[in-house]
């Protein structure tokens, strides 16, 4: 068996097939010409479990444990552990998000106390990768999945040799929920491009000092990732396992600095932090007439700013070219397997079971009010047909559905997101907030970010 | 006869010292010296996450003597420390000796009101002071604009430490003002007596006789503010999430090793970092009980 490289593009191929179609031997041997080969020893990915041992699996008693800070999911698990009676779930909540991954990081290092599934944000997966730690599910069969989720999801979980390092749960594409009396009062038109957008916040800034078009919150590298995915932005590309091209500075990355930070300058946008008790305050409060989020944000919303019910509308995020349409990602989060469980099989099948049996996967819209990461449901009828009375009636699951057909596939995170963020938010942010250049920053974040990963031992192609 | 018998008494009293401090050598070397040990033994080492681990020796110590955001982080919980610590120990004096000279109506009621900040978890006295500070919808801000007077800026790059120094202050003053009120009810009353036979009054009394007693427990108090100060890392870490462009990841030194390990995984570094802090920590310690020691015994 070869070793793995990196040769199969993340979608277009499913591995397995690729080695029975080209012959092992050869790609071997293209792989050893190119010096691709690493030694991740993931070559097990290419041997299929068969279904009699996965029978045998999910028939001998089992207990797993799964960390994950999901509300109330015990009710989804109890769907599997009805169809599985020898497999019982422990769940476990170790933290959302870093607290989670902190924790994890410890249990994996430590060689014990690590869970056999665990919940993972899509930015999450390759800083876990690195280090080997996530089970890669192809054998599982995990690949013929594929088609049931949204396209850029699956690109997302997909390793660059076509492994498949989770299952996506649920999504955040990015659109703008707006206050419609903010707009009818001052004569605002839903803007649909960045440029009718920053036209609309001066003129609103200018009829009221006290509103501010929208906040770009100076603490959320997230929405910032989101916001270069939609323009297209490709600030991390990973080849290989250990090169790494970041380009946090490119181009289009530098179209935004000047945008953002040029609105944030001249103080027609806010840029105070977000999801904090002001910031909260000036939801409920009308500072701020747009909130640019992700498709979690109408529900969230909803919760957190019951003051304004019915004011609110959404629309698609505005357009750097308007004739095509395209969004970016801010949030959603995955099922992975740990490569250290002592029952592989058990733990792909539920990680596979709780995301795509079509019975959980719509407890999670419903229950959790998930956005969907499934095809059927983004085309359901019941899903994308509700009118919540928040958004005067408006049918704003089907908008986001609509959305998300147009996310980006191809955007990838570096296998260092934390320190991207926390330098993100110490040099973008910051001038951002201080109203200094915000280019400049940019350039400064990407000095940062080169010079930690060289200090990792990445090799680093210039941006 | 009497000789006889104390001999294997003493014996036996020797034996059993050992056993009697067992206990407490176990948890010292396990809790203490073994956890020191360790992050002694990572601090030689570097890892990364291409290429693994490598013995580097002193490299680390070098990188962190000379990395300006270390150096940045000490400086500012020095500075941290000369403004704060004054302030908190003198008022914790004042209470104590308001306290102590009886002449306070509802004195337990103060007592307790006073400590309680202390019983307040610092999370959650951070959480509730980042609201009070907050530009816009803080009842601070809110009550100048209302009095068409300027927003007080807390969160702001000036203020921050004076905010930050608020908060520890609020928190801590009950605290050491406990164990100096304790220290002022030990002393004898017949030193008052012959205070108050010589003539001195209440003031007098204070300063010649209650403040050389408190000696020993302001020393002590002091000293639990260096340790304070220097690892001081809830509050900035919580203010951080309102005010990210004020409180950077280093602000402080100990929030700058917390960073390095759980951010950017540098966990041999970090305990390069805590390893020096410790010793900064112990240096200042020193200095203050030689300084104090010294004037003792002129």
């Amino acid at each position: 068996m070869p070793t793995s490289g990196s040769f199969v593009s993340p979608s277009s191929m499913n591995r397995r097939l690729f080695l029975t179609a080209t012959g092992a031997l050869s790609l071997g041997a293209a792989l050893t010409a190119c010096g691709g080969g690493d030694s991740g020893g993931s070559s097990s990915a290419a041997k299929p479990v068969s279904q009699a041992d996965i029978d045998k699996a999910m028939k001998t008693p089992t207990e797993l444990t799964f960390w994950t800070w999901v509300p109330n999911i015990a009710k989804e698990v109890a769907l599997f552990e009805k169809k599985y009676p020898a497999v019982k779930i422990k769940i476990v909540n170790a933290g959302q998000g870093t607290p989670q991954y902190t924790k994890l990081r410890t249990a994996l290092k430590a060689g014990s106390g690590a869970p056999d599934m665990v919940q993972i944000e899509y930015q999450a997966i390759p800083t876990f990768t690195i280090t080997n730690s996530l089970l890669d599910l192809r054998p599982y069969g995990a690949s013929a999945l594929k088609n049931q989720f949204v396209d850029w999801t699956w690109g997302q979980v997909s390793g660059s040799d076509g492994e498949v390092w989770a299952i996506p749960q649920d999504t955040g594409p990015m659109g703008m929920l707006y206050r419609k009396d903010i707009f009818d009062k001052h004569g605002i038109d839903v803007p649909g491009t960045w440029d009718e957008f920053a036209a609309a916040a001066r003129k609103l800034h200018k009829a009221d000092p006290d509103v501010y078009l929208t906040n770009l919150a100076a603490n959320q590298p997230a929405a910032w990732h989101g916001l270069q995915w939609q323009a297209g932005a490709k600030p991390y590309i990973t080849s290989g396992k250990s090169d790494i091209a970041i380009s946090v500075d490119d181009a289009v990355s530098r179209k935004l600095g000047e945008y953002w930070g040029g609105l944030a300058k001249e103080g027609v946008i806010g840029v105070e932090p977000d999801f904090t008790d002001g910031w909260y305050a000036a939801l409920n409060k009308g500072k701020y007439a747009t909130w640019l989020t992700a498709a979690w944000g109408p529900v969230f919303l909803s919760g957190s700013a019951k003051a304004t019910a019915g004011k609110w509308r959404a629309a698609p995020l505005p357009q750097w070219d308007a004739a095509k349409p395209s969004s970016g990602n801010w949030g959603g989060s995955t099922t992975a397997v740990i490569r250290s469980t002592k029952n592989p099989i058990a733990a792909a099948e539920f990680a596979k079971f709780l995301n795509s049996d079509p019975a959980s996967a719509r407890m999670f819209a419903t229950e959790q009010f998930f956005f969907p990461a499934t095809k059927a449901l983004l085309t359901d009828a019941e899903f994308v047909g509700q009118a919540p009375s928040f958004y005067g009636g408006q049918k704003v699951n089907q908008l986001f559905a609509d959305i998300s057909s147009t996310v980006n596939s191809s955007f990838q995170w570096p296998p260092f997101l934390d320190q991207a963020a926390t330098d993100w938010t110490e040099t973008v942010g910051k001038s951002l907030a201080d109203k200094t250049d915000t280019v400049r920053a940019l350039g400064t974040w990407q000095s940062r970010l080169t010079t930690y990963a060289k200090g990792q031992g990445f090799t680093v192609k210039g941006s | 006869m009497a000789a006889t018998t104390a001999a294997p008494a003493k014996g036996k009293r020797r034996a059993a010292g050992p056993l009697f401090v067992a206990p407490f050598m176990v948890l010292f070397l396990l809790l203490f010296l073994a956890p020191l040990g360790y992050a002694a033994y990572l601090s030689l080492f570097q890892e990364r996450l291409i290429g693994g681990t490598a013995f580097v020796g002193l490299d680390n110590y070098v990188k962190a003597v000379q990395d300006p955001q270390l150096i940045h982080g000490v400086g500012r919980v020095a500075l941290f420390f000369v403004i704060q610590v004054p302030v908190m120990l003198l008022l914790a004096l004042l209470f104590a000796l308001a306290l102590d000279s009886g002449l306070l109506r509802l004195a337990r009621v103060i007592r307790l009101g006073i400590f309680v900040p202390y019983a307040v978890p610092s999370v959650v006295a951070a959480l509730m002071w980042g609201y009070l500070y907050g530009p816009d919808f803080g009842p601070f801000a809110q009550l100048s604009r209302d009095l068409d007077l300027p927003v007080p800026r807390f969160l702001s790059e000036g203020w921050m430490l004076g905010s930050l120094a608020n908060i520890v202050t609020w928190e801590f003053v009950g605290y050491n003002m406990i164990i100096l009120y304790a220290a002022l009810r030990t002393i004898p009353t017949e030193l008052y007596e012959a205070a108050a036979m010589d003539g001195a009054g209440a003031w007098r009394i204070a300063w010649s006789v209650k403040l050389p007693a408190l000696k020993p427990a302001l020393m002590l108090t002091l000293l639990f503010s260096v340790i304070g100060s220097f690892q001081l890392f809830n509050e900035p870490n919580l203010l951080m999430k309102v005010a990210p462009d004020v409180i950077s990841s280093s602000y402080t030194a100990n929030l700058y090793a917390y960073s390095l390990a759980f951010t950017g995984q540098q966990v041999n570094y970090a305990a390069t970092v805590s390893f020096l802090l410790g010793l900064v920590i112990v240096i200042a310690s020193y200095a203050i009980l030689l300084t104090a020691n010294r004037r003792r015994t002129p």
